[in-house]
């Protein structure tokens, strides 16, 4: 068996799917300008940021928040291909049991893609701006691009298990809303309770939000420095929890793939 | 290559598989000689969609054990997988992918490479008169298309064994009978099939021995001829045109019948086994003439498989659903 190849075939034939369905498209793109906007111009007056403006503070959350929630069409997808009898015929073919997950995974990159970029031109007519240099910046982007891979790793054992699009949608709104809002996303999180303060502190989401102010350079100078280890250590502490997701649920998503027929 | 990899054959041994309290499977046993067709046979719930998702490593049995071409199913499912093509008993295949799209990725993921991948795919294409959906998304096509891109998908790599879940439901006679075709031109080429059906008419034109199953496990088995010969004598049936005259007429069959009657009270169809056929015949004529039943049509016929299945299931196979 050949991995590689067969999560290439899997992944092309998504893309395929992708450029065919194109209503996909529109969630993809008009979502993430939606929340810019509601997010600049509705919170954008009344939550203050020293140092900065809000919205420049914003945007790293946005692109966060929006990447996370992208990871919900690599479930999604899964529970259709598993309604649809093709994860059974998949199941037939002498293929690497990875490679319909991978090849899933893989292919959905590309709608976060579009949507850092959509996000971007949206960023940048409200008033963001990258202040660092280019290679940081693509750093930047490429953290959340990765961070969003590897959570879609979760999104895929979810989406094996339950079976079916629409309840991989209310079921993924149950975990994404606390991960990507109890965290520094939307507002400092040295404001929060104590305790939550402490759970948003340790949030990967925090650390990734973070990691991608840092990188484009929309923390000012005057910003007090992080107390919290995470923060601190903020791209490392991303790099070593999407790490850590990918060895974890890969093999978790393998093994259902190989058991979603034998129930 | 080793002796194990050219045998072709399938071997079944006490299959069991339970879900929860239901039983699909209770102790099947099954034996496919290389290069031959078995017919599976039974209604609907009889476990024959089971027994195929086992013997091609879908569903693990609860307990039996299976090898297919010589391999361990339970053991080796990946060496299994590469030897065997399945159509299930619903197409499944990607509607947003062409057909082209679909079969070239199926190819490729049994490990052909792109241009052989697509050199098959086009054969098939032709063979199963697919022009027609080659470059456009299957979304826009009927059952019956999707259907056989999805036997096409079985082909596509030349499998010694196939698995075919009630390959013609849904195809209309012309589509049925290109893809008995088909089949009869793999098993020429040595290709050992498992199909399962519920037209007997289709175990009877393919299979070289036939299983009917009911209930998990096998109540008789023997070639489309021995099934028969077990039934004996004629069938007797008639066609009458009044509904109000129905029982009459169910009472007049039951007195030459010889085995159960299957009777039809929408359209007044009987259909009865009979022992001494011209004898029946003048019999039934004469008591339906003396009350008047009027008849569209009335005749002597040699037993179908169908008969057969009644007979020995207690109900016929598009009905038992309800039975
Ligand atoms: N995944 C499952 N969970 C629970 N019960 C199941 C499952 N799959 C099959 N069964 C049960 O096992 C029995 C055999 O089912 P199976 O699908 O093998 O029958 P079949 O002969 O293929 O019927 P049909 O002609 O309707 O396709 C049925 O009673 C069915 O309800
Ligand atoms: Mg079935």
């Amino acid at each position: 068996m050949n991995i590689l190849r067969d999560s290439l075939v899997i992944a092309r034939r998504n893309t395929i799917r992708i450029r065919r369905v194109p209503d996909v498209m529109v969630f993809v793109l008009i979502q993430p300008l939606m929340f810019v906007v509601l997010f600049a111009y509705v919170f954008g007056g009344s939550i203050d940021i020293p140092g900065s403006s809000y919205r420049e503070f914003l945007m790293a959350g946005i692109f966060t928040q929006t990447v996370v929630f992208g990871a919900t069409f690599t479930g999604a997808g899964l529970a259709e291909d598993l309604q649809k009898g093709l994860i059974n015929r998949f199941r037939s073919l002498p293929m690497s049991p990875y490679a319909v997950v991978a090849g899933r995974t893989a292919s959905d990159v590309i709608y976060n893609v579009l949507s850092i970029a959509m996000m971007s031109i949206a960023g940048l007519a409200v008033g963001w701006r990258i202040r660092s240099s280019v290679l940081d910046a693509l750093i930047g982007y490429a953290l959340l691009l990765f961070f969003s891979y590897a959570f879609s790793w979760v999104m895929a054992c979810i989406g094996l298990a339950v079976r079916t699009p629409e309840v991989v949608n209310n079921a993924s709104f149950m975990v994404l809303f606390p991960l990507t809002f109890i965290a520094n996303t939307f507002v400092p999180s040295d404001n929060l309770p104590a305790v939550f303060r402490t759970i948003a502190e340790w949030n990967p989401v925090s650390a990734l939000t973070h990691a991608a102010r840092v990188h484009f350079g929309n923390i000012p100078a005057s910003a007090p420095e992080p107390t919290a280890w995470p923060i601190q250590n903020s791209t490392m502490y991303t790099l070593a929890w999407a790490i850590g997701l990918i060895l974890v649920f890969a093999p978790i998503a393998a093994r259902s793939y190989q058991r979603a027929g034998a129930r | 290559m080793s002796t194990a990899s050219r045998d072709s054959s399938i071997i079944a041994h006490n299959l069991v598989k339970k879900y929860g309290s239901v039983t699909a499977l209770d102790g099947l046993n099954l034996e496919v000689r290389a290069g031959t067709v078995l017919g599976l046979l039974g209604p609907n719930g009889a476990g024959k969609t089971t027994a195929v998702s086992i013997l091609t490593t879908l569903v693990k049995p609860t307990s039996g054990s299976a090898t297919v071409a010589g391999i361990d199913v339970l053991a080796n499912p990946h060496e299994v997988r590469k030897r065997i093509g399945l159509s299930g008993q619903y197409a499944a295949v990607d509607e947003h992918l062409t057909a082209t799209e679909n079969l070239e990725m199926i190819g490729r993921l049994y490990g052909m490479n792109r241009r052989g991948a697509k050199t098959r795919a086009q054969e098939l294409i032709e063979r199963f008169r697919l022009t027609e959906a080659a470059d456009r998304p299957l979304k826009t096509f009927s059952g019956g298309m999707r259907r056989r891109i999805d036997l096409a998908g079985a082909l596509i790599a030349d499998p010694p064994v196939l698995f075919l879940d009630e390959p013609t439901t849904g195809l209309d006679p012309v589509s049925r009978g290109e893809l008995w075709d088909v089949i009869r031109d793999r098993v020429a080429q040595g290709t050992t099939v498992l199909l399962t059906t519920q037209y007997l008419e289709e175990a009877d034109q393919l299979a070289n021995q036939i299983v009917v199953i009911d209930h998990g496990r096998s109540i008789a088995e023997g070639t489309a001829d021995e099934l028969k010969r077990r039934i004996g004598g004629e069938h007797l049936d008639v066609h009458i045109e009044r509904q109000d005259q129905f029982e009459l007429t169910e009472t007049i069959l039951k007195g030459v019948a010889s085995g159960p009657l299957r009777a039809h009270s929408g359209d007044g169809a009987f259909s009865a086994p009979v022992k001494n056929g011209v004898h029946a015949l003048s019999q039934v004529l004469r008591e339906l003439e003396a009350k008047n039943v009027a008849i569209i049509d009335i005749g002597l016929r040699r037993p179908t498989l169908d008969d057969v299945f009644v007979e020995l299931t207690g109900h016929a196979a598009e009905e038992s659903s309800n039975a």
